[in-house]
């Protein structure tokens, strides 16, 4: 198990440099000259070329990309050109409320995914299944965009629950987190419900009724703990997914995020903002698909064997 | 001592039927039978013969829907099984009637150490603390012959062979003291040299505990090695019901017969085996006379007409087939017809 | 019935290894192999019967594979027609597959399930060229007729058809390159008694017409004594044992072989053997058991055993065997 920790580790450097390469490429392919952008209008020639220099963009773009790494590797982002703070310090008062409302979204999606799930699997085919299916259908399909104003408008402006937009309170977090994590619950259902219906065929579960278990405890035991194997790789992609959500729901419900601070900045054509958003925000995603294996590995030891 | 001839299971015109798109299918369709105290009864046929559904009936563990049990009595110590409520039937399962199946690989939960699916067994049953049950699990591997048993109890069943899963499957299903066995073909899926080993294990406990064993199997050999009584299955009814050794000398039901004449032998050369033409009829769709007759050599218009009831022997065999009754004017098979 | 000519040998296997590699825990440790089939040496005759028994891992499996190149083997030879075939290339093996064939236990999971018989048929004839293409209709039929289906069955898709079925279609196949060899691995496991009793006939009566030579590889000791004229018994990937099939059933020399024969239950109950009870189960090949590969589970192991590999030597004319003390236990 440790052997295998440290193998995933040393596997993920070269995706962590992958990413820095493919960011540091995609800025490049930005239309517009960043230099021309920050002089604003109307700036001389030598003020732009002083600014070039003075941003290292007049050298060869190799060497461009290894003082980006070296910076990186330095805890050095870059300045932000709009307001020439450092780029790290911005991401850090904005990650963690990201965060705050990935996890929380991520709640939503296992815990009501997976019971929604359960439920279904139970009585298939009954009236409860279908109806629960139908919805996870509806989760499915439905844009979060739409989703999130709708909710905004149902229980913020007609019913008045749950405050419009913001991020000070619990129930601030209520609707961005259920929009966030509505999709991925009605994936997790489904994966989930299919699953439970695949284990409950096997042989094992014969077994165990053949002991005398009683049916509840035959679910939530012998079956569920095999049934969330493959449920655990489907939580770690939903995750990633919903970091890029983010950057929706945070732009409707007006929170000051990573999301939305990626989105300012490119408006602005704020470079190395982008860059480092984009950057941390792969670097999380990294960090959680590791997380996600070691668990799988830990839920199914089997595999260590072949 | 206790009586040896109790009667523990008596199965009274069981049927069990599967309702499906295509219609409903009588896979097993009226069989009777009982299994005394330390008796071994062997329910023997080929694939879709109704064997397996029937040892899965009377534990009903017959996956419902599709499948129902649509009539009959299944007795266990005079009461109907049957007509049992869910939770008094739970009491039954595994305390005294237990079951082994056939695929060792895939009949124990992957993610749950073995020790604990014994103990979890043992806790169902008896009032026992979950240290009490975890050392009694320890002593059943040791029983059924597992080596380190403490070792092997916290493993999960991946860390183990076949064989030693089967002996798991065993010490689970023994560990509570049941009446009653069923061994649905539990060496199938094994090597000869670990069969075997299990069979020997079956035979040695069953002598130790006194249960009654059910053994369902396709292979003949093992109906010879391990039990009393056997009855012969085919297209859901039983065709022929008769002690073991009169069955291996004197086989009756021209299916049988067959079947017997089609086994290559390990200490006997032929050119060429029997065979048994044709194939089993549909499920869902059973002749009205003898379900053999569109394969048996010697039909006549009877068997197709009306079927066979069983009918008593002298030596005591039981066979369903109308050439043993006194209506019969056709000619009775020579030996040599299976030769 | 024996032959009194000169045996002609069709396919020769000289020191056939089969290893494949284990995946590693540790960079630390050395690479492992899983040694299949561990140096092998056996000859098959043309016309007869070779089977090849054992327990699940013993590398019956694997042997059979190997000579036909469906896995690579590690070394040896396999020499076929004057050709050695682990040097051939693809190409070249390709042009011999009609020679050797095989049939598979699971015959479903071998037939493609879109095609319908007709298809699979002509599939074989046209890659192998073995018929042409105007004659190919009439071999059709007469295939089936061989192997006991009904002409009707061309036009019908391999699900449509029992097990018993199936395992006919893929004999036809087997059949419609014209092999000298075949293979048959595991073909009649699957099947109910009655089935591989019509299976095994089968298979018997086209060999006589065909004057084919199988290679028939099974764990079923019963099976293997109604078709075979030689018997080869492995024993984690080494042969123990290999002889004429009535010596080998009557007189077996090797400790692992009586043991196997003697836990065959009889199929009569009057008839009460006695049983060798192997101890335990068959050691990983992983790490197979120094010496003789059977020590860890022979009643008769000695000391010798544990560090001295046994030959396979002839002690009776045209009967192998693989064990120190086999003199000793014959008496």
């Amino acid at each position: 198990m440790l052997m295998f920790i440290l193998r995933r580790l040393v596997q993920t450097i070269p995706v962590i440099f992958g990413v820095t390469i493919v960011v540091f490429i995609i800025m490049q392919l930005v239309p517009g000259d960043p230099a021309v952008l920050l002089a604003g209008e109307g700036a001389t020639k030598e003020t732009i070329e002083a600014l070039r220099v003075q941003l290292g963009l007049h050298q060869p773009l190799y060497a461009q990309y290894i003082d980006y790494v070296t910076n990186i590797f330095r805890g050095d982002l870059g300045t932000s050109l709009k307001n020439n703070q450092p780029v790290l310090d911005e991401i850090l008062i904005r990650l963690p409320i990201t965060l705050e409302l990935a996890i929380i979204s991520t709640f939503i999606t296992v815990v009501l995914g997976m019971a929604a799930g359960i439920i279904s699997a139970v009585k298939p085919y009954s009236i409860i299944d279908t109806v629960v299916m139908i919805l996870a259908l509806l989760g499915i399909s439905l844009p979060s965009f739409w989703f999130g104003l709708m909710l905004m408008y149902g229980f913020s402006v007609k019913l008045q629950i749950f405050p419009v937009a913001g991020w000070d309170s619990m129930a601030h977090i209520v609707l961005p987190a259920f929009t966030l994590g509505a999709g991925g619950a009605a994936i997790v259902a489904r994966m989930t419900r299919s699953s439970m219906l695949e284990v409950i065929r096997q042989d094992y579960i014969r077994t165990a009724r053949a002991k005398g278990v009683k049916e509840r405890v035959i679910i939530y035991k012998h079956a569920l703990r095999n049934a969330l194997i493959p449920v655990i790789t489907v939580v770690g992609l939903q995750f990633g997914a919903l970091l890029g959500g983010t950057v929706l729901v945070e732009s409707i419900f007006a929170i000051n995020g990573l999301g939305r601070m990626i989105v300012d900045s490119i408006r602005m054509r704020d470079l190395p903002m982008v860059q480092g958003g984009v950057l941390v925000a792969s670097l999380v995603f990294v960090v959680v698909n590791l997380l996600v294996d070691i668990l799988y590995r830990f839920f199914n030891k089997r595999i260590e064997l072949n | 001592m206790t009586e040896l001839n109790e009667i523990l299971l008596e199965v009274k015109d069981l049927k069990t039927h599967f309702h499906t798109k295509h219609g409903v299918s009588k896979a097993v369709d009226g069989i009777d039978f009982t299994l005394r105290k330390g008796e071994t009864l062997g329910i023997v046929g080929e694939s879709g013969c109704g064997k397996s559904i029937t040892s899965l009936s009377i534990l009903r563990l017959i996956p419902s829907p599709p499948g129902k049990i649509a009539g009959g009595q299944i007795l266990y110590k005079g009461r109907d099984l049957v007509t049992l409520p869910d939770n008094e039937m739970r009491k039954i399962r595994g305390n005294d009637i237990s079951m082994i199946f056939q695929e060792p690989m895939t009949s124990l939960n992957p993610v749950i150490p073995v020790g604990e699916q014994i103990a979890e067994a043992i806790r169902l049953h008896q009032k026992m603390s979950k240290k009490e049950a975890r050392l009694k699990a320890v002593d059943m591997l040791k029983l059924v012959g597992i080596p380190s048993p403490e070792k092997r109890a916290k493993q999960e069943p991946f860390q183990l062979s076949g064989g030693m899963r089967q002996r798991v499957m065993i010490a689970m299903a023994l560990s509570c003291n049941p009446e009653v066995l069923i061994a649905d073909e539990p060496t199938t899926a094994l090597d000869v040299t670990i069969q075997a080993q299990i069979l020997e294990l079956i035979k040695e406990l069953q002598a130790r505990l006194g249960m009654g064993v059910m053994m369902i199997t396709h292979d003949l050999g093992v109906v010879a090695e391990t039990c009393d009584t056997v009855a012969v299955m085919y297209a859901g009814n039983i065709v022929e019901h008769a002690s073991t050794q009169n069955l291996f000398d004197d086989p009756k039901h021209p299916y049988t017969r067959g079947l017997l004449a089609s086994l290559p032998k390990i200490d006997e050369d032929r050119d060429e085996l029997y065979t048994i033409e044709g194939s089993v009829p549909s499920a869902y769709n059973m002749p009205v006379g003898c379900r053999f007759a569109s394969r048996c050599e010697f039909a006549q218009a009877v068997c197709l007409e009306k079927k066979p009831d069983l009918i008593e022997q002298s030596d005591g065999t039981k066979v369903r087939c109308w050439m043993y009754s006194d209506e019969w004017a056709g000619a009775k098979p020579t030996e040599e017809v299976f030769n | 019935m024996k032959i009194a000519e000169e045996k002609k040998v069709l396919l020769e296997v000289a020191n056939l290894k089969q290893y494949f590699s284990v995946k590693k825990d540790s960079i630390f440790k050395p690479k492992t192999y899983v040694k299949a089939v561990d140096d092998i040496s056996f000859v098959v005759n043309e016309g007869e019967t070779l089977s090849i028994v054992g327990e699940s891992g013993c590398g019956k499996s694997t042997t059979g594979r190997s000579i036909l190149k469906l896995d690579e083997p590690t070394g040896g030879k396999v020499i076929y027609a004057g050709r050695n075939l682990v040097d051939l290339s693809r190409k070249e093996m390709r042009d011999l597959r009609g020679d050797l064939q095989v049939i598979f236990q699971d015959p479903f999971a071998s037939l493609n399930p879109r095609q319908t018989i007709k298809q699979i048929l002509t599939e074989a004839m046209t890659i192998q060229q073995s018929v042409p293409k105007p004659l190919q209709k009439d071999r059709m039929a007469e295939l089936l007729n061989l192997v006991g289906l009904p002409t009707e069955a061309l036009n019908r898709y391999p699900h449509e058809f029992s097990g018993g079925q199936r395992q006919r279609i893929g004999i036809a196949r087997a059949l419609a390159v014209d092999p000298k060899l075949i293979i048959c691995d595991e073909a009649v496991s699957a099947l109910d008694v009655s089935i591989q009793a019509q299976i095994l006939n089968l298979l018997k009566k086209l060999q006589k017409q065909f004057q084919l030579t199988f290679l028939f590889i099974s764990h079923d000791l019963s099976v293997v004594r109604h078709i075979s004229d030689r018997v080869m018994v492995m024993y984690l990937g080494k042969i123990v044992e290999i002889s004429d099939k009535k010596d080998l059933f009557d007189n077996p020399l090797h400790p692992y072989t009586k043991a196997l024969l003697s836990s065959i239950p009889a199929t009569n109950p009057s008839i009460k053997n006695e049983r060798i009870l192997l101890k335990g189960d068959v050691p990983s090949p992983i790490n197979p058991p120094s010496g003789c590969r059977f020590h860890t589970r022979c009643p008769f192991a000695a000391d010798r055993c544990k560090t001295e590999e046994p030959a396979l030597r002839e002690l009776e004319p045209d009967h192998f065997v693989s064990c120190h003390f086999a003199e000793e236990l014959a008496q």
